[in-house]
């Protein structure tokens, strides 16, 4: 479904992220971060209104300890852009969303 | 946290929006002044900010804590963002309307008062309003070391309660001696296998509770009169570089996160030359009042208080500004 943000497990990772047909933004975020909370309805809303050219999706770093290892997240929030199923940027700490989507556009 | 998000405004094709009241900033002080002035039927616009990972972000220094002990009304205490999340329902409940945005300028030397948000170049200005509160608040100051950019996020962070988790069983260090950065060293012990504070001074400037509770607490250690020269580590951090402030001696202490508590400087970059501040750049107001040297413009919370800095004194503030600003538009002539 166009402009649906999906979650990933430590299971589903992979293949979804080689899967996709577009650059995948991974959010890792957590309950407890507020930061994460005050991004989450501007990636809402960057994943439908840039849903032609960007998946969202999302790994809570409580259930997936392992992917932020992996990924060496080390704060949250952290982006993580996958174009081809590698990781080609990354975008740390919250931002507003006018800020979010210069960073983005430069990679996209 | 929010419901709105006005951040593709184009003021140039649209008329300005004007109102009695605009607030900018949402920390206790800017919620409160909503609440006064929304329940005054004033219609307040609340301008509050856009999310980021230090202090300046909606809702203030308090979305970044955890449990706030101090508030009246609280028995138990109260998580710092779920304070803030009530603050903002209930000035939303009352009428106040927020939008999640950053005021890129402001125009005080007429009235109306003109408010910009986004480009700040833009011919008209997206609000104009009869009176302004200021309540920008203030933000955490980082150390000014090259290698903060570069490891920030890291190991490096302004958040211990965003990135506490990633330093379990980690030995880490907390810069700063106040009651955030004790509230800080508190909290990651939750975490880390040791928690050493940095404190350039031999005593702490923090509250005698959150010191005595520092103390007793058997996972942090003190580094005192201790100042950091340098944060090592090319991808990651691995070590600080400590000096002595009284022998010059430098050691390096080895940790693989550090978070930066030392203080905080307040948000009037958008008010230089037009707002009277002091040294330190906090707003001036006059004496046990919210005004400042514009006719028309109030200021609370912490942007013109470095001496208390609570989160409750940050509210009384706020309440003043409203009440201000709410006699001063009914006095005014023009």
């Amino acid at each position: 479904m166009a402009g649906a943000i999906s979650n990933l497990s430590e299971n589903t990772f992979d293949e979804e992220i080689s899967a996709a047909t577009e650059p995948v933004l991974v959010d890792f975020w957590a309950e407890w971060c507020g930061p994460c909370k005050m991004i989450a309805p501007i990636l809402e809303e960057i994943a439908i209104e840039q849903s032609d050219s960007v998946q969202v999706a999302k790994v809570n770093v409580d259930e997936a300890p392992e992917l932020a290892r992996r990924f060496e997240v080390m704060s949250i929030p952290t982006l993580i852009l996958f174009t081809d199923g590698q990781p080609t940027a990354r975008i740390v700490g919250a931002k507003g969303k006018p800020q979010l989507l210069e960073e983005l556009a430069s990679h996209l | 946290m929010s419901e709105q998000h006005s951040t593709n405004e184009s003021p140039a094709d649209d008329a300005p929006s004007h109102r009695e009241v605009v607030i900018i900033g949402s920390g206790p002080a800017g919620l409160t002044a909503a609440i006064y002035t929304a329940r005054a039927d004033l219609a307040p616009l609340v301008i509050e900010g856009e999310p980021s990972s230090t202090s300046d972000q909606p809702g203030g220094q308090l979305m970044l804590t955890t449990e706030v002990e101090n508030f009246p009304g609280f028995s138990e205490g109260i998580m710092g963002p779920q304070l803030m999340t009530e603050m903002r329902a209930q000035a939303a409940r009352f009428g106040a309307e927020i939008v999640t945005a950053k005021v890129s300028r402001v125009e005080l030397a007429e009235r109306p008062f003109c408010i910009w948000i986004g480009d700040p170049e833009a011919a008209k200005p997206t609000h104009t309003a009869d009176a302004v509160i200021v309540s920008t608040g203030a933000r955490s100051v980082m150390l000014g070391l090259e290698a903060e950019q570069r490891l920030i996020g890291h190991g490096l962070s302004t958040c211990a309660t965003c990135d506490g988790f990633f330093f379990r069983d980690q030995e880490i260090a907390v810069v700063g001696g106040g009651d955030s950065a004790l509230e800080e060293a508190g909290f990651l012990t939750k975490f880390a296998s040791k928690v050493t504070l940095i404190h350039r001074r031999d005593e702490l400037r923090a509250s005698k509770i959150m010191q005595q509770r520092a103390f007793d607490n058997s996972r942090i250690e003190f580094a005192w009169n201790s100042v950091v020269d340098d944060v090592l580590g090319e991808t990651k951090v691995e070590g600080l570089s400590l000096r002595d402030t009284r022998t010059n001696e430098t050691r390096i202490l080895p940790v693989t996160g550090v978070f930066i508590a030392i203080g905080h400087r307040p948000n009037t970059d958008l008010f230089t030359g037009v707002l009277d501040m002091d040294e330190a750049g906090y707003l001036v107001t006059g004496a046990d009042r919210s005004t400042t040297n514009v006719d028309g413009v109030f200021a609370c919370g912490d942007v013109q208080d470095h001496t208390y800095r609570q989160a409750v004194t940050a509210a009384a503030s706020g309440c003043m500004a409203a009440i201000d600003a709410e006699r001063w538009l009914e006095s005014r002539t023009d």
